[in-house]
């Protein structure tokens, strides 16, 4: 029972990390990792974490989209 | 400068909490209905106090021994996974390309499968109204919790989104009394873009501000974030729709027309929180 739970837990984690959209979770990596880079970079990092959000959302919805066309 | 923020949480927080309420009771009302009121709603109070209970012993833990920078990256983090995802499937759904969610088809196809499990007990209580209930509430509940969680801890203001979110599963809950079968009626996927718009820039801001850096206006950069995404929401929605159009403009005239509303899985399924 305990085994189950454990595998319930992990797998809803990984559903709600990774989930259909495994490049919104690296996208989110990668925004973690710029702003710890560019932390005493203001004005970059002020531009750059907004746009890194952008271009993987748009990104990720042109996947989905593609995906949605070809079934 | 923290009252802007504060309104954001109790927005945020409020409209995850609808989203998720109106999925929830579309499948107590399906148990009520088929398996009798009693356990239905036994099984979704039940179910509202274990996630009060994991909101208090995950919550204040977090607010008391967690670094606060550290905190606010990993809470950032999450907020972002989740706000991304939701945004990402509500533009997909308002320019066509992914079915809406129809709480209607859904009631229908979890009240027959509840009805393919044969009558209910003659006994007061009954076991499967129960656990569907309970199962409903709590894996639609688990997400507002991370929310309330994420965004209450983050700010120290951890009481302020669990009553955001009690508001919500209250309000909910009595329009459903009185709509029982309307949920239909909620305009979900609207709530769903405005709060994954809002995950988004709390997420945004967040990680920024755990990792050191300091954002112009403090806290009045969350409404310019909020500002931001709107724009990139509605120009990619448009963009969208338009190549929708162009893609069936040599097979007809005729604009595209909605695609079939999904209907989610029954609670016993395992959840997919990423699917929905």
């Amino acid at each position: 029972m305990l085994r189950r739970a454990a595998r319930a837990f992990g797998h809803f984690w990984w559903d709600f990390l990774v989930g259909d959209a495994p490049e919104l979770f690296v996208a989110t990596l990668v925004i973690i990792v710029t702003a710890l880079l560019l932390r005493h970079e203001r004005a970059a990092a002020v531009i750059a974490l907004p746009l890194e959000a952008i271009v993987f959302l748009v990104a990720s919805t042109v996947r989905g989209q593609r995906g949605s066309s070809r079934t | 400068m923290t009252t802007t923020s504060t309104v954001v949480l109790i927005l945020a927080v409020f409209g995850a909490s609808t989203v998720e309420m109106v999925e929830a009771l579309t499948i107590v009302v399906a148990a009520g209905v088929t398996r009798g009121w009693r356990s239905a709603l036994e099984g979704a109070a039940a179910a509202l106090g274990v996630l009060s209970v994991i909101v208090a012993a995950v919550g204040v833990p977090l607010i008391h021994y967690v670094p606060i920078d550290a905190l606010r990256v990993v809470v950032g983090g999450l907020l972002l996974v989740l706000g991304l995802s939701w945004l990402r499937k509500s533009i997909l759904r308002s320019s066509g390309y992914k079915a809406m969610h129809d709480e209607d088809a859904i009631f229908a196809a979890t009240t027959a499968e509840l009805a393919a499990d044969g009558p209910p007990a003659r006994a007061a209580r009954d076991a499967v109204g129960f656990a569907v209930a309970f199962k409903g509430v709590f894996l639609e509940g688990t997400e507002v919790v991370l929310i309330v969680v994420s965004l209450g801890s983050s700010q120290h203001r951890l009481g302020i989104a669990a009553l955001a979110a009690a508001a919500a599963a209250l309000i909910v809950g009595a329009v459903g009394f009185f709509v029982a079968r309307q949920l239909s009626q909620v305009p979900e996927n609207t709530i769903k873009t405005v709060v994954g718009i809002m995950l988004t820039s709390f997420g945004l801001f967040w990680v920024g501000e755990g990792a050191g850096v300091h954002w112009p206006g403090s806290d009045l950069a969350i409404i310019a974030l909020i500002a931001l995404f709107v724009v990139v929401t509605a120009v990619v929605v448009g963009v969208l729709k338009a190549a929708r159009l162009r893609s069936r403009a040599p097979d007809s005239l005729q604009p595209a027309g909605p695609v079939t509303p999904v209907v989610e899985r029954h609670p016993d399924a395992a959840s997919r929180p990423g699917e929905r």
